[in-house]
């Protein structure tokens, strides 16, 4: 899943050359260098202390988006209405917790503890992609969320499969992999309810089609002109594409899988641009997304509730590991 | 709404559909930890056995269906079974449908079920039904894995502070009270024995206990007394918690006739 940090973070200045002496200054100049020749900057790698913060709330943002994306969809494990979804569902959820693993072990790499970004999420201070705020309300939903959300996440994520924070954009690689399949296992999901299904499933899927449309168009973040953090992003290599170019993108391949389907989009602008060969679309609701970024969403609450609720009622657990651990070093140092 | 579908009551599908059963509902259970654990690891593992015995069930029923075919009744496929049977035709252990409760619950409950389900799958490799030795052939190796985390874990919490111990305490005290039900013979062993399908429950018993002896006796665990209780899923008479999860499990295939998912 995406995250949304760079458009979403505090101004945290850039990366001003306050340097004190003169080796810090070889050093930018160094790491100016290889990132403008498209090098990777390794974890080890001496980097600019706001590349490492920018980066650090990016992945860790990412990890958290998707732990948080494991709820709305796990939210349908227990009623999938066929073994075989049930099985796909849960390995799906499943590969959610994996890439969390990844995004939170490269994050690692950044001098930030998975203890510690687990704690900011659980206070609220770290953000997640504001799409899993959003509620699952029928079982169409899971398969609109392989194939809006996940494909909006594949127009973001591939990107980055080339940031120039090496751990990253390996653990990218792998994550988009999975995305591609889940997001054809969503579309195939959808298409069999709309070829083979009765009339009543095909209402359900145009229902969640029509509640996910806006929502997946804002998980590309505001416009471009709007968007003051996007240049430092892209100066580092840490974003390479712009929000408005990759929504344009996924609003193109999304109108033709709609026509495949036999679903429309609830957007009365939506039209053909003959000019300059894309889908012109009507005007995004800004004071929504914010209102879901600032935690007024339909479910923010339930969410982070349910997060922080299972973090809690582990704790015994995880201590009971550690106890139990303690004890067997104890036995064999003994 | 779709209405039920009704199972001839021959004691070879009965002996599939027990099995069968068990791992779906198990999997059923251990789905709903997903997004819950207790850490991002245990997470992960225990979607991952869900899916295992989700699996196993699918394989399992597919093949129950072609008995009920065989024997006087329809044949059914894996989704008819699990989806359009009524409660009382669900031949689950009772053991397997207790609600998840804590993470002390949920792993001695596999600890017991996973130890179970490996001695029948090792003795089910020599069936004379060719595709359910197939199937067990497969679904051993993934058992060993489940017994493997559920006994880690058990002594992870029986010998790790002073709540994990009370809670695995309190936890095998119930469980131990639906463990008769695994080891009682009935008609339906008697008939799969003969058949050479697969081995007759009670034969399991004392591996069974020799296995959990170890475990729990790593774990400073003390093994619960017999009971007297006895749990009858598996004749197809529940615990109040089965109505629930199949209401839930149920409701798209019965609220949604002739959908194709």
């Amino acid at each position: 899943m995406y995250t949304q940090a760079m458009d979403t973070m505090r101004d945290e200045g850039g990366d001003k050359p306050a340097l004190r002496t003169a080796e810090e200054a070889q050093l930018q100049q160094r790491f100016d260098n290889r990132i403008d020749a498209g090098d990777f900057i390794e974890a080890k790698d001496w980097m600019p202390e706001n590349y490492r913060k920018t980066l650090l709330r990016q992945i860790s943002q990412h990890a958290h988006s998707e732990i948080v994306g494991m709820l709305p969809e796990g939210n349908w494990i227990t009623r999938a209405p066929t073994l075989k979804r049930k099985a796909i569902l849960l390995a799906k959820v499943q590969d959610e917790g994996g890439h969390g693993l990844y995004l939170y072990a490269a994050a690692e790499t950044l001098g930030s503890s998975r203890d510690q970004m687990l704690d900011a999420l659980h206070t609220g201070k770290a953000k997640y992609s504001s799409i899993f705020n959003y509620p699952t309300l029928t079982w169409a939903d899971v398969g609109a969320i392989g194939w809006l959300v996940d494909g909006a996440a594949i127009m973001n994520q591939v990107p980055i499969c080339r940031c120039s924070f090496a751990p990253y954009a390996r653990a990218m690689v792998r994550i988009c992999r999975e995305e591609s399949f889940h997001q054809r296992q969503g579309f195939d999901s959808l298409l069999v309810m709309m070829k083979q299904g009765t009339d009543a499933q095909r209402a359900m899927v145009q229902e969640a089609v029509n509640r996910w449309w806006w929502p997946c168009l804002m998980m590309f973040g505001p416009p471009d002109d709007q968007s003051p953090n996007s240049a430092q992003g892209m100066r580092w290599g840490i974003k390479r594409v712009s929000n408005d170019t990759l929504r344009q993108k996924f609003v193109d391949a999304a109108v033709q899988q709609a026509e495949v389907l036999g679903v429309t989009f609830p957007d009365p602008d939506l039209r053909w641009n003959e000019a300059n060969q894309h889908w012109d679309y009507g005007t995004i609701d800004w004071s929504e997304f914010w209102r879901v970024v600032g935690g007024d969403g339909p479910c923010n609450r339930e969410r982070l509730a349910d997060r922080v609720k299972a973090w809690e009622d582990g704790e015994w657990v995880r201590e009971a590991a550690l106890a139990h651990a303690r004890k067997s070093e104890l036995k064999e140092a003994a | 709404m779709i209405s039920s579908i009704k199972i001839p009551a021959a004691p070879e599908l009965t002996y599939l559909l027990r099995l069968a059963d068990t791992c779906l509902i198990l999997g059923q259970r251990l789905g709903e930890w997903c997004g819950h654990a207790p850490i991002l690891e245990e997470d992960i593992a225990l979607s991952n056995m869900a899916l295992d015995l989700i699996g196993q069930s699918r394989a399992l029923l597919t093949l129950a269906g072609q008995h009920s075919g065989k024997c006087g009744g329809e044949g059914y496929d894996e989704d008819q079974l699990a989806f359009l049977r009524d409660e009382i035709d669900y031949r689950n252990v009772t053991l397997a449908e207790l609600p998840r409760g804590d993470f002390a619950f949920t792993v001695l409950r596999n600890l017991m079920l996973s130890t179970w389900l490996k001695l029948m799958w090792e003795r089910l490799r020599d069936s004379s039904d060719a595709e359910l030795a197939a199937i067990a052939g497969k679904a051993l190796k993934e058992a060993r894995y489940h017994q493997q985390h559920a006994a880690d874990w058990a002594v992870r919490l029986g010998d790790g502070t002073d709540e994990s111990r009370r809670r695995s305490e309190a936890a095998l005290a119930t469980l131990w009270l639906y463990t008769p039900e695994l080891f009682e013979d009935d008609a339906v062993d008697a008939a799969a024995t003969a058949a050479g399908l697969g081995p007759a429950w009670s034969q399991l018993h004392e591996p069974w206990l020799a296995e959990m002896d170890e475990v729990l006796g790593e774990a400073k665990l003390a093994v619960p007394p017999a009971p007297t209780f006895r749990s009858t899923g598996k004749r197809g008479l529940h615990s109040e918690h089965m109505g629930y999860l199949l209401a839930e499990m149920q409701y798209l295939q019965r609220a949604y006739p002739g959908g194709a998912w």
